[in-house]
């Protein structure tokens, strides 16, 4: 037994790795949804969900049960194969593409069976350029979803919005030249790696030696370029015309009912997640705190940050008469006063915790311009967002590659 | 059995069973579904063999935009199912066990080859993207750059047959 | 290790299913994929020789393959569109205006 386990070891350890980091994806994916409308009801002057659970909190899971004991009827005409497969696919590519994110760059400080535990599943060689294919491949979904559904809306929707993720794919790709330019690698990794040891904007460390502000060229334009086609590529607002309600009934989702529908959601929610990722690895540091390195005393932060809140949490739970404000809130609140407290007492869990700590934080902010635009922007035109791709996004992409590869020569990095 | 030869003969049977299914579906979207297995097993091969950019090209470029267009094409002219047509009873039965046999003696004679490339095993080394990067950049160079105008003439060239005739 | 043989078995197998493919279907955009099979399986020669040589050329080559692939298929299914608007069908064989 423990031979089998020593040999297959490797295997062993991503298989739990896998299943660990599903199982958070769909936690954060629908908690997510939550932390969406409460931000978009917010800017709308509304409460958002606030009856199920404490501020809405169980909204998610009575989203679960819903899209699961809903009746989920299959149109008819429909090609019955590439109808079941489209969500299939589109939720297999977008859940996949997170193996791919490197969460923290030390490994566990403990060995599990003779190896070292990083986090994040994978490290590849061609790591961005592997995100990239699997973003390739999810054009299919939502083409075969149109398609398939045997009606006039789904099929409109479904083109209209394949034809959008493939032209913001290009654009897409080539904003990313830049940082690899200056990176010299495809790895996620060796991108942190080389953000670390960049010189930075006039010497300073820290936020300075980010890409978007340090490196041969500050990938300022690289940044927005890659930002805005990766909202177009995700289909969200201000590029959701093809699914959005007042245009084409719901686009290609629309013969798609309870748990396909739910695929569908989850699918676009990862991809958002992905792409914050994406965008805070690139281009922001990925794990690297904005403070310098010799600040030490920003280590705290984290304590700093968790006591306070989980203070607030304490007495907001016992404002409450259910049984899920008294005494799971104040439960939490104290999970997270305790882990503060560790926090500070335990150096070696602090200096670990930082890298993911910066890295959440980043994300949650991407996640949060996401839903923010979501409130405040309308949308474009489908002419209008064509064009905005092929005749400004691509062309400002490409002068981005060559400017950096000028900057770089120039230089003499 | 080990655990590389396991994963070649997965992928191997993957990528012929597609290409089967390709000749034995009837409406084309399912034989480019089928097509689509077949390039992705294709680049878990050459994962395998270590060529990890040529794999991620293949998956980028012919199977997220060449099939993407094969796909766009049969939706948009709304290509139904075959048409069914009578063939020889004779060609299927005497041709197909023929095809098998020549197929299983040109196998036989590659694996009994002397020839030592043939009975080489692969090596596990991995293909560095700077190699091929700096390969292709130099010694390379005049067919890239050729491939580029290849590029254009073929977007006019489709830009061309779509236009509708001004009449 | 596996043994080249074997990639270049499976190249050959992947190649002869084009090849029954290209004569066997009538549909033009059927035609037109087991073209790219066969492109795929060559291809996949090519990498299973560039490593048994040791040498990048063949992955290079594949390279250009595609490329040269993509071109081919877009202005191949422009052509596809043109028959499809003019003859109203997309089977092969009622595209024969040329025969005596």
């Amino acid at each position: 037994m423990s031979t089998f386990l020593n040999a297959n070891a490797f295997l062993l350890i991503s298989l739990v790795k896998i299943v660990i980091m599903l199982f958070l994806v769909l936690t954060v994916n629908a908690y997510l949804t939550w932390f969406e409308r409460k931000v978009v009801a917010h800017i709308q002057s509304r409460w958002g969900p606030h009856r199920v659970g404490p501020h809405g909190l169980l909204q998610p899971l009575a989203d679960g049960a819903k899209f699961l004991l809903k009746e989920d009827p299959t149109p008819a005409g429909v090609d019955k194969f590439v109808y079941f497969l489209a969500p299939l696919l589109s939720l297999a590519l977008a859940l996949t593409s997170i193996a791919i994110i490197p969460f923290g760059p030390d490994p566990l400080p403990w060995l599990i069976l003779g190896q070292k535990i990083y986090l994040g599943i994978t490290d590849l060689n061609i790591g961005i350029l592997g995100l990239f294919a699997i973003t390739a491949l999810g054009v299919y979904g939502i083409a075969l979803a149109g398609w398939s559904s045997n009606s006039k809306y789904p099929l409109m929707g479904g083109l209209r919005s394949s034809a959008q993720m493939i032209s913001y794919e290009l654009a897409m790709t080539m904003s990313v030249v830049g940082v690899l330019l200056t990176a010299s690698s495809f790895s996620l990794r060796d991108i942190i790696e080389a953000q670390q040891h960049a010189h930075g904007l006039f010497g300073w460390q820290g936020i300075f030696s980010w890409n978007i502000f340090a490196g041969p060229l500050p990938q300022i334009l690289g940044f927005l370029c890659f930002f805005v086609a990766a909202i177009a590529e995700t289909n969200r607002v201000p590029f959701d015309l093809p699914e959005a309600e007042s245009e084409l009934v719901a686009g290609f989702h629309t013969e798609y009912a309870s748990f396909k529908f739910a695929m569908f959601f989850i699918a676009e929610y990862t991809s958002m997640i992905t792409v914050s990722c994406l965008c805070s690895i690139l281009f922001f540091g990925g794990w690297l705190s904005p403070f310098p390195p010799s600040w030490t005393f920003t280590f705290y932060l984290p304590s700093l940050i968790l006591i306070p809140f989980g203070a607030w949490v304490i007495w907001d739970g016992l404002r409450y008469e259910t049984i899920i404000g008294k005494v799971i809130l104040p439960g939490i609140g104290t999970a997270m006063l305790a882990i503060g407290a560790a926090l500070i007492f335990l150096p070696a869990l602090n200096s670990f915790i930082q890298g993911p700590f910066w890295l959440l934080s980043k994300i949650l902010t991407f996640l949060f311009v996401y839903v923010w635009m979501r409130g405040t922007l309308p949308r474009f035109r489908y002419d209008q967002l064509m064009s905005f791709g092929w005749k400004l996004l691509l062309p400002v992409s490409l002068a981005n590659v060559v400017i950096t590869a000028g900057a770089i020569l120039w230089r003499g990095y | 059995m080990s655990a590389p030869l396991l994963v070649f003969f997965v992928l191997a049977a993957l990528a012929v069973g597609g290409a089967l299914n390709l000749i034995l579906q009837k409406h084309p979207i399912h034989s480019a579904l089928s097509l689509i297995v077949v390039m992705v097993s294709l680049a878990g091969l050459y994962l395998l063999m270590g060529a990890e950019f040529v794999a991620a090209v293949q998956i980028i470029v012919y199977g997220g935009a060449i099939m993407v267009l094969f796909v766009f094409v049969i939706m948009l002219l709304n290509a139904g199912v075959e048409e069914h047509t009578n063939f020889s009873k004779l060609a299927g039965i005497a041709g197909i066990p023929l095809a098998l046999v020549v197929t299983g003696f040109i196998a036989a004679a590659i694996t009994h080859a002397n020839d030592t490339v043939l009975a080489a095993p692969q090596t596990g080394a991995v293909a560095a993207t700077k190699d091929l990067s700096t390969m292709l950049f130099r010694e390379f160079v005049y067919p890239f750059e050729l491939t580029s105008f290849l590029i254009l003439i073929a977007i006019l060239g489709a830009l061309v047959l779509a236009q509708r005739e001004h009449s | 290790m596996i043994p080249t043989s074997y990639y270049i078995i499976l190249s050959s197998i992947l190649f002869g299913l084009g090849v029954i493919a290209f004569i066997f279907k009538r549909n033009v955009i059927t035609i037109f994929m087991s073209i790219e099979l066969m492109l795929n399986a060559v291809n996949l020669a090519f990498v299973a020789f560039s490593r048994a040589l040791g040498q990048l050329d063949g992955q290079i080559f594949v390279l250009f393959v595609i490329v040269v692939a993509a071109a081919e298929a877009a202005v191949g299914l422009g052509i596809v569109i043109l028959i499809a608007r003019n003859r109203q069908s997309l089977n092969v064989e009622r595209v024969d205006l040329l025969k005596l």
